[in-house]
Parts: C-alpha cells; sequence; structure tokens
C-alpha cells in the first residue's frame, strides 16, 4: 500500500515515480491525495482530489475513523509512541462529515480510504511540497507522522514517512549545517558541549550561540538595515521567493550583496560582487539524496575561465580574514572534516563511496550505512511522539475579488528558474512557455479556450500567460509554475510563512483570472 | 525458497528454485548469447538466441525463461545451436540495412556484435523492411524502424520500467510492428537506453562521433532533483556528449527522466560566468579573485567592526555539493561569527 500526498511525482521526482507505477503493475494499492488530477493519479486504487490547505482536515478525520472503529495499531501506538491520549481528544473532534465540509471529500469516502488504508501491510507515506509550503506545513509533517505511528507503519521497509526532497542536495545542505541553529550533523549550536567540540576542531574561540536568521528574515533585514552584507551563494532569489516585487525591493536594499554563481541571472543584477563558480561535473564532492544516501559527483570537464570550486572561494575569503584552513579539496574536507565532526557521518569516507554510495546513520567505517529509519519502533528521542494538531485555512483564501486559489510548483521539462535547464539543447523545445492550467470547467464558463492569454491577477503583482484548459486541475483552481520569468508564478504568491518552519506558502493564495 | 541442483556444460551447479537457465549459467560466469534479454526486463523469448540444449528435451529451449529443474542437465554450447543462433542471425539480416557506416550505434551494437561472433559475413541482396507502424522523430530521439529487431525490449522498457505506454505491439500486414504513440512520450529515453541496436538514437546533438571515440565514461550524481540518480558521462574531446542512466546502480537501477538524461549541456554555455565582477558606476567590471575576495573580506571586517557578526547574513545553495556547503557554513560561524546561515530547504 502507497499513499501519496502534495507530490505530483511523475513530474518533479520521475524516476521514483517509475518505481510507484512498478509496485501498482506488481500489485500494490496507491492511494493519490492532490488537489490535481495529476499523472500518477492514472495508476492509483483511488484519487482524493482535497481543497488544498486542507490535508490536516483530511487526515485527522481518517485518524477519528480508525479510532472510533478500532482499526488502528494498538500494539505499535502502546509500546512504540507516547501522547495517544492527546491526539485522540483532537482527532474526536473531526469527525469525516466535518471534515467533508473542510476538505471537499465526501465523509463515506474519507471512512472507506481509513479503512481501505489499513487494510494492508506495509504502507508506505510519501509526500513533497504540497506538505510542507503552507502555513501549516509543520503542522502537516507532524499530522502525517502521527498518521502514520497510529497505523503502526513506521520503522520498516516499505512504510514510514517519506519525504521526496526538491533538490538534489537540499537533504546535504541541512546535514553540512547551513542552517541558522545546528552545526554540521545537527548538533544545536545552543548547546556548549557542541560549540566547544566545534571550536576546538576550528581551532576558534567564542563561537555564536544564539540561533541565527532564517531567509525570510534576513532579507527583511535587507530594508530595516540590519542586515548589512548579505552572501547568497547559487540561488536565483529574485525569481524562487514569494512576491517578486516585494523580494526585489529587499535585494536592491541590500548595502553589500555578493552572489556566486555559474551564470548571471535576475539575483545577480543585484550584487556588488559576483564570484564565478565550478558546476556540476566540473569538480569533486558528494550529494546527499532523499534516502539519505551520499554518492559521488565527479569531473567531467574544467570550470570555464578564472570560475573555481565554491569550497575554493570561501576559503579564500576566509584567508582573507586571517583563517588558514588545512583541507585543500572536497574529499580532504569530507574525510577529515565533515565525517569527523558528524556523527552520523563517521563511517563514510571518500573511499567507501565508489559505488552506490552510503545511506546515514552510518556511525562507523564497518558499518553498512542504514536503510530505513526508526527499526523497530526506536526514534531518535526514545518513543514517537504524538502532536495534536488543529487544521488552519492557508493565509490566503478565495473570496468575491480574487475568486481562485491559485497553487504553483515545478513542471517535468525544467527545473526552477531555468538558469540550467533553459541552456539545454531541446529542453526549451519540449517546454517552450509558461502556462496556467485551469479546469475545462472555469474555462468554459469565462470563454477562454485553450492557448489564449489571459490574466492572472493577485493582491501583489499580475502576469499574462497562456491558459492550458487541462482536466488535471479542479474548478476553482489556477496552477502555475515559475520556470519562466516574465509569467512566472512568483509575481502572485503570497509571502507568508510557516510559523516554525518559515516555509512560503507557494501553494495557496488567491487571484483573479481575465480574459483578455 | 529451495535450491535445485542441475548440470550446466558438465558443471554442477545449485541455483534458487526460481531460477532460470539463463541466470543458474551466469552465476557461474558461463555465458549464454542473448538479444532480447535484458537483466532489468522480463525475459520476453522471443528471439531464440539464448537457446540451449536439456537432455531429455527433443528441442532447445529458451534460457532466458526456462526455470531450472532438479537434475537438469543443460548444454549452451554445440554445433547445433550454434547453427540455430546463425539461422536466427541470417534472418534478421536478411531484413535489415547494412548501413552500418551512418548508424550511431556502430560499435555497440549487440546485432553487429553476435554476427561477428557466429562468424556471418556475408548475406544476400537484403531487403530491409520497416518494423514500425510509421517512422518518428521527436525533439530528442529518432527512429530506423529498418534497424529493428523486434526484439521489443524498448515496448517494454516504457510498460514495465517507465510506466509510460507510449509504445506498443500492433499486428502488421507482415507480422508485428511497433507503433509510438507522441503523445504519452515524455522523452525519458529508456527506450533507446535499452534498444541493442541503431533503431532507436538520440538526436540531442548535431555533434557526431563513432562510439569507440568516447575517451571516458564518468559515473556521477544528477544535479537536478532529490533521487539522486546515477548517471554515466559519456565524454569526448573533455566534453561531455552523451549520458546514460547507470546499469544496476542504486537508487534509479539505470532509469533516468528527460532532465536526467539531457539537461547536462548548460555547462558549455557561452553565458557562463567566467570572471569575478566588481559592481562600479552602476555597472560591472571584470576584477581577479585576489582583488574580489580582498574587497569582501574587507567589507565583512568593516561591518563586524562597526555592526558585528550579526550583520552579516548568507544563504548556501542546496544544489552544489556537500562540501560547499559545509565550507559556507564555516565560513560564517568560525571566521564571520555568526548564525546567520541558511539554504533554500525551506522553499
Ligand atoms: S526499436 Fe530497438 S529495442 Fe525496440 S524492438 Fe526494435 S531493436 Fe528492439
Ligand atoms: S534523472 Fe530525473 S528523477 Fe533522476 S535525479 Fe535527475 S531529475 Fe531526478
Amino acid at each position: 500500500m502507497i499513499m501519496v500526498i502534495g507530490s505530483n511525482m511523475t513530474e518533479a521526482h520521475p524516476v521514483a515515480a517509475t518505481f510507484i507505477k512498478n509496485a501498482v503493475a506488481n500489485g500494490a494499492e496507491l492511494i493519490v491525495v492532490d488537489p490535481r488530477r495529476h499523472k500518477l493519479c492514472d495508476y492509483a486504487t483511488l484519487h482524493l482530489p482535497l481543497k488544498v490547505g486542507s490535508d490536516i482536515a483530511l487526515l485527522n478525520a481518517m485518524m477519528h475513523v480508525l479510532i472510533k472503529e478500532d482499526l488502528y495499531d494498538r500494539r505499535f501506538v502502546e509500546s512504540c509512541t507516547m501522547g495517544f491520549d492527546e491526539v485522540k481528544e483532537k482527532v474526536m473532534e473531526y469527525p469525516p462529515e466535518r471534515a467533508a465540509e473542510i476538505c471537499g471529500i465526501d465523509a463515506e469516502l474519507i471512512r472507506s480510504t481509513a479503512r481501505r488504508f489499513v487494510s494492508i501491510k506495509p504502507a508506505m507515506l510519501c509526500y513533497t511540497l504540497g506538505i510542507t509550503e503552507h502555513t501549516c506545513g509543520v503542522n502537516n509533517v507532524l499530522t502525517v507522522a502521527n498518521f502514520q505511528m497510529l497505523t503502526g507503519n513506521m520503522g520498516m521497509e516499505c512504510g514510514g514517512v517519506n519525504p521526496l526532497r526538491g533538490q538534489n542536495n537540499v537533504q546535504g545542505a541541512c546535514d553540512m549545517g547551513a542552517l541558522p541553529n545546528v552545526f554540521p550533523g545537527y548538533q544545536a549550536v545552543t548547546n556548549p558541549d557542541a560549540r566547544a567540540k566545534f571550536e576546538k576542531a576550528w581551532g576558534v574561540k567564542n563561537l555564536p550561540g544564539n540561533v541565527g536568521l532564517m531567509i525570510p528574515q534576513m532579507m527583511e533585514g535587507l530594508v530595516d538595515k540590519k542586515i548589512r552584507a548579505f552572501y547568497i551563494f547559487g540561488e536565483n532569489l529574485a525569481n524562487t521567493e514569494p512576491d517578486i516585487h516585494k523580494v526585489e525591493h529587499e535585494l536592491s536594499s541590500a548595502e553589500f550583496l555578493i552572489c556566486q554563481d555559474i551564470f548571471p541571472n535576475e539575483t545577480t543584477r543585484f550584487a556588488h560582487v559576483i564570484f564565478p563558480a565550478a558546476a556540476w561535473s566540473e569538480n569533486e564532492g558528494t550529494f546527499a539524496n532523499s534516502e539519505r544516501r551520499i554518492s559521488r559527483v565527479r569531473t567531467a570537464s574544467p570550470p570555464p575561465g578564472l570560475a573555481k570550486p565554491n569550497w575554493w572561494i570561501f576559503k579564500e575569503i576566509a584567508k582573507k580574514m586571517g583563517h588558514d584552513w588545512e583541507s585543500d579539496s572536497a574529499q580532504e574536507l569530507w574525510d577529515n572534516e565533515i565525517s569527523v565532526l558528524a556523527p552520523n557521518l563517521m563511517g563514510i569516507k571518500y573511499r567507501r563511496l565508489e559505488g552506490n554510495g552510503l545511506q546515514w546513520p552510518c556511525p562507523h567505517e564497518e558499518h553498512p550505512g542504514t536503510c530505513f529509519l526508526h527499526q523497530d519502533g526506536e526514534f531518535t528521542c526514545g518513543l514517537g511522539r504524538f502532536t495534536p494538531v488543529d487544521w488552519t485555512p492557508p493565509a490566503e483564501v478565495p473570496d468575491a475579488e480574487y475568486p481562485f486559489t491559485l497553487s504553483t510548483g515545478r513542471r517535468l521539462y525544467h527545473y526552477h528558474t531555468r538558469t540550467q535547464t533553459g541552456r539545454c539543447e531541446g529542453l526549451n523545445d519540449l517546454l517552450g512557455e509558461e502556462s496556467a492550467d485551469i479546469s475545462p470547467q472555469d474555462a468554459s464558463t469565462m470563454g477562454i479556450e485553450s492557448h489564449e492569454k489571459i490574466k492572472v491577477k493577485s493582491r501583489r503583482g499580475e502576469v499574462i500567460v497562456k491558459a492550458r484548459v487541462t482536466p488535471e486541475v479542479p474548478p476553482g483552481m489556477v496552477w502555475m509554475a515559475f520556470h519562466f520569468r516574465e509569467n512566472c508564478a512568483n509575481w502572485l504568491t503570497n509571502a507568508a510563512f510557516d510559523p516554525v518552519s518559515f516555509t512560503a506558502e507557494y501553494k495557496a493564495c488567491a487571484v483573479q483570472i481575465e480574459k483578455l | 525458497m529451495g535450491v535445485v541442483k542441475l548440470t550446466i556444460d558438465g558443471r554442477d551447479v545449485s541455483a534458487p528454485a526460481e531460477s532460470t537457465i539463463l541466470q543458474a549459467a551466469q552465476s557461474m560466469g558461463i555465458r549464454i548469447p542473448t538479444l532480447c534479454f535484458h537483466e532489468r526486463l522480463k525475459p520476453a523469448g522471443s528471439c531464440g538466441i539464448c537457446v540451449v540444449e536439456v537432455d531429455g528435451n527433443p528441442t532447445p529451449v529458451t534460457s532466458c525463461n526456462t526455470p531450472v529443474s532438479e537434475g537438469m542437465t543443460v548444454t549452451t554450447h554445440s554445433e547445433h545451436l550454434f547453427s540455430i543462433r546463425q539461422e536466427i542471425l541470417k534472418g534478421i539480416l536478411a531484413h535489415h540495412p547494412l548501413d552500418c557506416p551512418i548508424c550511431d550505434k556502430a560499435g555497440e551494437c549487440l546485432l553487429q556484435d553476435l554476427v561477428v561472433e557466429h562468424g556471418i559475413t556475408g548475406v544476400e541482396s537484403p531487403t530491409p523492411t520497416t518494423k514500425f507502424t510509421s517512422a518518428y522523430s521527436k525533439t530528442m530521439l529518432k527512429s530506423w524502424p529498418e534497424r529493428c529487431v523486434l526484439c521489443l525490449r524498448c515496448v517494454r522498457a516504457c510498460s514495465e520500467i517507465q510506466g509510460h505506454y507510449a509504445l506498443s505491439v500492433t499486428e502488421g500486414p507482415d507480422g508485428p510492428q511497433i507503433s509510438y504513440d507522441a503523445d504519452k512520450c515524455v522523452s525519458c529515453g529508456e527506450c533507446i537506453q535499452l534498444c541493442p541496436t541503431g533503431a532507436l538514437v538520440e538526436k540531442k546533438t548535431d555533434l557526431r562521433w563513432r562510439n569507440w571515440e568516447i575517451e571516458n565514461k564518468v559515473r556521477t550524481t544528477c544535479p537536478y532533483c532529490g533521487v539522486g540518480c546515477q548517471q554515466l558521462l559519456h565524454i569526448k574531446d573533455g566534453r561531455i556528449v552523451k549520458v546514460t542512466g547507470v546499469e544496476d546502480a542504486e537508487p534509479n537501477q539505470g532509469r533516468l527522466c528527460v532532465k536526467g538524461r539531457y539537461g547536462f549541456d548548460f555547462i558549455y554555455s557561452d553565458e557562463r560566468l567566467k570572471t569575478p565582477l566588481i559592481r562600479e558606476n552602476g555597472g560591472f567590471r571584470e576584477a581577479s579573485f585576489d582583488e574580489a575576495t580582498r574587497l569582501v573580506a574587507r567589507k565583512f571586517k568593516e561591518i563586524i567592526a562597526e555592526s558585528g557578526p550579526d550583520a552579516i547574513a548568507g544563504v548556501s545553495c542546496s544544489r552544489s555539493i556537500n562540501e560547499d556547503s559545509y565550507q559556507m557554513q564555516k565560513l560564517f560561524r568560525a571566521v564571520i561569527g555568526t548564525n546567520n546561515i541558511d539554504n533554500c530547504a525551506r522553499t
């Protein structure tokens, strides 16, 4: 049994989707929970087209059914988890009839889906940014975890909660401590012992112990001048952040902006210094994928002109500030620093990465790596913790003036702002421009034909874009990507953030559409 | 899951009960020639090249889809088998154009290899026939229907592996034909990777090369999504000219998507940043790394002195390698003295 929530896998993670399709062909059941009837639904036993941002209501109601009908995994809940009573109390507030009103899924269908889900074990749950890119993103994740603990699907092969990471190395960037609260290996900066450890390793004193800022806070800091220098490495923030007008105002307010990239892009326009970097396949290194697998990246050809590996540029700046760092290659960085400092990575050395890489945790050099977490119900903090969660609506919901919900994501043939795929022969021929996907029902009410240019407008901006009329999209929704600058969805998206993760609500804002 | 004992070419073999003769032979390092068989596909048993003799069986059987059984005695090479294989290959060549000089596959074509191995030196005036309902050409691929040997690897790759069902088999006037549905094709290129001949080839670039000119194949990890597919970069004259999936590698088991297979040449774009740039008079001027890093270091020191280290912030790249992210957070924490370091994991 596989349940996929908020993940347009055939386009965003195509190869992962092929394995799901294979499983279905071999008899696995697939339930897709998604507002859109995307391609994966063709392979599914069931598709639940819930309203955007109503995941918590739906899952709470399913848990309601499972507890009421005593269909949950009592043994797992009793022996491996804590906090069940609180969650029970909470989900009792979500009878299917109430959830049905919120998420637009019939109460009986909610019941039968819950029963069906627990009829097969193990059951795997996959999600992507459809869960996280909401103002309730963290709560969504907690709910998904509640659900899998309640059904006893944790700590086994083909079970668990499986987030498919958006970018190739988001997992790695986090593992490496490119986060304001942790050192490499998730060691808290607020912990004096961790600071002492890193002070010793790096030969410095007084590492800061206060948690730093997250991207949206940094950007706001540019405007009120609390942030005077901003270093952007490899991000085209001017296109990828919600509400481009706001972002560009912030970037243009920067006193000193450094960009390090492989191409000039919309963000480098605001820079004071630009460093040219070596790209993928121009230096040695490692990525960590969604399965926490560390795989090698190798050199195929040299970087152009003076372009240098990113680690080299950082090392050079450190040197100019009086710090001479020893490691002088990616391998030295990994073998002599990273794998020494991050406990989960201790057993991973370059010489062990020749073939299929290794999945962390891998605590020592004889360790084979770990393919799935929480084996036998063991969680990092001992017992799995249930957290009661309430449904909250998106920060901006449709109204009379802006009657449609805009949701965004990626398409198959391009990646993000096309700095890379837009420069690959053929890919622009496969997809040459942005479109706004709307339902046949809305199209016919408004007299809009496919390929006709329409205006999509939110409280923050407007774009002119081709309509693509498709039954994938439910009535009341507009769906767009952010691959093309002129009609990028981020002219419209809402800079509202989850209060904990500070992830933006890319998946929901209110727009109007206009026939031109 | 029992184990059965059998004899292959006079050698005792123990094999899992559910294995095929071909698998049992391979496990002993005994090679049986194959054509339509592919490790990642269910055996079709259609080409007949992998035939073997089994004692007690009046006719040879296809080893790729015949299960082993207790006490079986198998012969994989004999004059009789050799001539059966020869006849099959001659039959294929009778309807296959001998256009190797203009075929991209020449040099790594399974049909060529089998023909050479079986000592076939001539066929009488071949009359090439089309094996597709119609030839097709898409942005990334082109078909040569006369070169097809109807092994159906492509059809099976598209359905069994990738689940797109863009290729199917239909009954034509002279037997089966392959038909292609452009609406279902997403240009993943799995069919090309599995085609043993030049019937399906890439159209990604106008560059031409012979396969033996590929000087190096470098294994690496795809730079796009979080699946982390393993790729083989085919390198000629120091440049990537083609990408294939690494067969039997984790996590992708040989598979790639359109971005993984065709999204590599951005690195050769003329628009690449090639030198450090410093803003001056409303524009940018070129600078050396020494000058640019010196400027950044000076500015950082100045800001730290005036406003403290927390007035500096940075965002690392979740597309770049681990070592780069490590190094950037180290710069921020150990040198600048702030935890204002983030990456776009949250967006
Ligand atoms: S096109 Fe290639 S893979 Fe497909 S049947 Fe013909 S020879 Fe086999
Ligand atoms: S080949 Fe496709 S599915 Fe695999 S990592 Fe690259 S983008 Fe993702």
